[in-house]
């Protein structure tokens, strides 16, 4: 066991862990958060995405015991004051999901993808030569780690652009 | 001014609007608790361990290692567990005896029956003990030969018998000889390959035992049968057993049967007096939880010099497993599109020594439609005709097997306005015609069809003092946008805003649902629900008609309109909230929905004089890069006929989300099994390919709009009928891109090349 202390949407959680403990479990089974869900387990859905000091993460591919001194925010701790976060408020306008499963990963991935975009990080979309305009294939191709089986895809595209071109 | 206006507003139906789901929030910001989001105290975690042989015995046991692993609580398998009551024998009379997965009864037998099947069950303190002693736990098996590979076995297939409900075939005329005899003809084998559900919530249970009292939560397509299943199973009453199913993170047919992990994450909880959860690994979904069978099938057309369909062959082969699994339709559009006067069809099985199969999006039609259509397409280039002059000459005033009544017909309409949107006659029909750049374009289009099913429901709706209304029934939220549908559905019907309408679902303890299934809820809880209603107002105007101060006394209730939250004759009438506190009453309640027999009756009596169904236009364009062979879908357009649409916004995301799931069916999806050894060996969403952000097009979908005058509220359903066509319109668009036909789906850049 491994003692650590988590920050998670900004309240600061002490946990007793083993070391093969996923970020993912961690939040899911130990701390009550089960807004991250967990899909595949193995890096392949995305219905696990979290922020990691605002960067997107797959937690079930974490280890609760690496992210100790990072700030998480799961889609629980997006949200400010009561009021949705405007990507949580876009999906629900343009109907960006069904089931709701991979819901949470798919809003906490556009966050972090607009903030990568706004960063001039590339994609193979648009190569590394010049800051890329956000179009529909960028926000596509940016957001193909977040499988949606429902088939939301053109609904989580339109609350994106939405929230991209304000 | 804004008072005339608010009051149109507020008189303006909510069915056929635009309006945002109603567990939107919940799901937005993670609130919204999922089968395994439940916590318990005490709360142990169960993993499954799978068979590694395809057919044998269980031959010596080894759990030492696993229960020497830390927090490890119990280790059963078939040595140790309590035994549960066999599935029961199929009965038409009582429907929950078709929910059993498999006929397996497992850890009650030494008996292997497929790769992958649950041979033990590990249940520790965490799921990180319990996976981990899952994977020490060691087996002996005497092998028993095994049958697992369609292709080699495909030939030995039998025909399929009929049942009620599902015709194995159909034959009029003499099909073989007018195929013969046609100046025309394509004669054609198609090949599907298994499809997995890949709901991206994963199969899990949380089970709960209290004395002979069961709680469980489960993501279910059928709520109903998982509680009648299990009281059968476990030997206890149905009342003592509540399923909670409030949301289902996926489904798509793959939760419509109760499967290994359900039954096992209960009797793990009898056998260690915890609660339990066991949440199935994305692996253990693949192993456990049947998936669409693979097919062959055989489509022949023969046709008149001027495209008159003169012969229609289609016949099919389809595997069940040997301990379970059922037909499909997948002759059934063959049935109902065109007016050929010689037709046979015909249904084929084999079984294999695989998990069985089972019901997914569209059983039988998603991948039937794909060879048919493929077909007529194929007959059109044989004819140098255009396509869908080929399906209008083709055009069946009745139902081309046995002449019944089409309920609602408006294929001609769907493709009018389809090839409109589409721009179809920009298309230069010669193949490899039109270039961008080094993409081929292609443009194709196939008929989606679809058959309208309603399913026995009861509905309850009660009225309370402050106005407010609950409608009560346990329906499954699966991301179709349900509840949100009957809100608005009961707001119009009782004459109160949408904000006044709760709705309660996924609970056993309610008045039992339809199934999802045969996209048949919302139609279905409708009938319900308007009876209910309907039984709720003439409680309410008996409370008022002899009240003395009551501005509704003496009045008739068929004059009296539901509006402004009230009954009202012209300007005359009261609120519901008046006339109920007037009676000192706080609440009124009705509930409504046909009794099993007499519903049988009527659906069988239906059956016989109306071929119901949704049907589509689908519009496909792709581009295929011309030295790799890769297909990009560019473009969509499906136009369909489902017959009223209750929620614009949920209809237009449900159609989208079936041409979607179809996308993946003509392109990228094909679960493997291994020819040797039975084992599904892409057992994962990193290999079994679902349709990702990057290929999926803007779907531009619409509706006809026009009401089924044969269906509750005029609905024909919604969930299955985009899926079907949409391989088909696929292969078609590649077929006018590359000139090159493909058979054999998914039609992955290999085949291309």
């Amino acid at each position: 066991m491994t003692e650590i202390r988590m920050r998670v949407n900004g309240v600061v959680h002490s946990l007793d862990v083993e070391p093969w403990v996923s970020l993912l479990d961690a939040l899911r089974e130990r701390l009550g958060l089960t807004g991250p869900k967990k899909g595949c387990d193995q890096g392949a859905c995305g219905a696990c995405t979290v922020l990691a000091d605002g960067v997107r993460i797959n937690a079930c591919l974490a280890l609760a015991v690496q992210y100790a001194d990072k700030e998480i925010t799961t889609i629980e701790g997006l949200a400010q004051g009561g009021e949705l976060h405007p990507v949580q408020q876009a999906f629900i306008r343009h109907d960006g999901f069904q089931c709701g499963y991979c819901t949470s990963g798919q809003i906490c991935s556009a966050v972090a993808m607009l903030a990568e975009h706004a960063a001039g990080m590339p994609s193979v979309v648009s190569g590394s030569a010049a800051r890329a305009e956000l179009t529909d294939a960028e926000i596509r191709e940016r957001m193909s780690g977040n499988l949606c089986r429902c088939g939301a895809y053109n609904g989580i595209l339109d609350a994106i652009r939405e929230v991209a071109t304000p | 001014m804004t008072t005339k206006h608010a009051e149109v507003e507020q008189r303006a139906p909510y069915v056929g609007r635009a309006v945002d789901r109603l567990d939107g929030p919940a799901k937005v910001t993670g609130a919204a608790r999922y089968a395994a989001e439940h916590p318990y105290p005490n709360l142990a975690h169960a993993a499954l361990v799978h068979a590694t042989v395809a057919r044998g015995r269980i031959t010596a046991v080894d759990t030492a290692a696993a229960l020497a692993v830390r927090g490890v609580i119990e280790v059963l398998t078939h040595e140790n567990a309590p035994a549960m009551k066999p599935a029961p024998a199929l009965s038409m009379l009582n429907p929950s005896t078709m929910a059993s997965g498999t006929s397996v009864n497992y850890l009650a037998t030494d008996e292997v029956h497929w790769n992958g099947q649950p041979v033990a069950v590990v249940v520790a303190e965490t799921p990180e003990a319990a996976r981990y002693a899952a994977s020490l736990v060691r087996l002996t098996y005497q092998e028993s030969p095994a049958e697992v590979d369609f292709a080699a076995a495909e030939p030995n297939a039998v025909p399929q018998k009929n049942n009620p409900l599902q015709s194995a075939g159909a034959d009029k005329g003499d099909a073989n000889a007018a195929l013969a005899a046609a100046p025309v003809r394509v004669d054609l084998r198609f090949t599907t390959p298994p499809h997995s559900h890949n709901a991206i919530e994963p199969h899990a249970t949380t089970a709960v035992w209290d004395g002979d009292d069961l709680t469980v939560h489960e993501g279910t397509q059928n709520i109903a049968w998982v509680r009648q299943h299990l009281a059968q199973r476990f030997d206890v009453p149905a009342r003592r057993v509540r399923v909670l199913s409030p949301y289902v993170g996926g489904a798509f047919g793959g939760k419509t049967m109760i499967w290994a992990g359900t039954l096992l994450a209960v009797l793990a909880a009898r056998a260690t007096g915890r609660p339990v959860r066991l949440v199935l690994t994305r692996e253990g979904v693949f192993h456990t939880v049947g998936g669409r069978t693979p097919s062959t099938q055989r489509v022949a057309l023969g046709a008149d010099a001027d495209g008159r369909l003169t012969a229609l062959i289609h016949t099919s082969v389809a595997r069940t497993g040997r301990v379970g699994g059922g037909p499909e339709q997948i002759t059934s559009a063959s049935r109902h599109l065109y007016a050929a006067p010689n037709i046979h069809l015909r249904q084929n099985l084999v079984q294999l020594d695989l998990v069985a199969n089972t019901v997914m999006r569209a059983p039988g039609e998603s991948i039937g439609t794909f060879a048919l259509e493929s077909a007529m397409d194929e007959l059109a280039w044989e004819l140098g005709l255009d396509p869908i002059e080929l399906r209008m000459r083709n055009e069946p005033a009745n139902n081309p097997v046995d002449g019944k009544r089409f309920a609602h017909r408006m294929l001609r309409e769907a493709y009018a306005l389809g090839a409109e949107r589409f721009g179809w006659k920009e298309r230069d029909p010669r193949p490899g015609a039109m270039r961008d750049g080094r993409w081929l374009v292609g443009m194709g289009v196939a008929t989606a069809y679809h058959p309208a099913w309603q399913l026995p429901a009861k509905v309850g709706v009660r009225l309370t003092a402050d106005g407010t209304v609950v409608v009560r029934s346990s329906l499954h939220e699966m991301g179709m946008g349900a509840a949100t549908a009957q809100a608005q559905i009961a707001a119009d019907t009782l004459g109160v805003p949408m904000e006044a309408v709760r709705v309660e679902y996924g609970d056993s303890d309610l008045p039992p649902g339809p199934g999802a299934g045969g996209s048949g809820q919302t139609a279905s809880a409708a009938a319900a629900l308007l009876a209910a209603s309907h039984k709720l107002k003439r409680s309410v105007f008996a409370l008022a008609r002899h009240a003395p101060d009551s501005p509704l006394r003496g009045r008739r209730l068929d004059r009296l309109e539901a509006r402004d939250g009230g009954l009202y004759e012209g300007s005359a009438g009261e609120t519901y909230a008046a006339i109920l506190t007037r009676a000192g009453r706080d609440h009124l309640e009705a509930e409504a929905g046909p009794g099993m027999l007499g519903f049988a009756a009527k659906m069988l009596r239906d059956r016989r004089n109306w071929v119901k169904a949704a049907s589509g236009a689908q519009f496909c364009e792709v581009r295929v890069d011309q030295d790799t062979g890769e297909v990009r879908v560019s473009r969509w357009v499906g136009v369909f006929d489902v017959g009223t649409v209750i929620n614009t916004k949920t209809v237009a995301a449900q159609l989208r989300g079936g041409i979607v799931m179809g996308l993946g069916l003509a392109l990228s999806e094909e679960t493997l099994v291994d020819r040797r050894t039975g084992r599904v060996v892409n057992a994962s969403l990193a290999e079994n390919h679902v349709p990702v952000h990057a290929d999926v097009p803007r779907i531009d979908v619409d509706w006809l709009g026009d009401p089924d005058p044969t269906m509750p509220l005029g609905l024909l359903g919604v969930g299955e009928v985009s899926i079907t066509g949409v391989g088909a319109a696929v292969a078609n668009a590649v077929r006018h891109a590359t000139g090159r036909r493909i058979l054999d789906l998914p039609i992955t850049l290999d085949k291309l090349l």
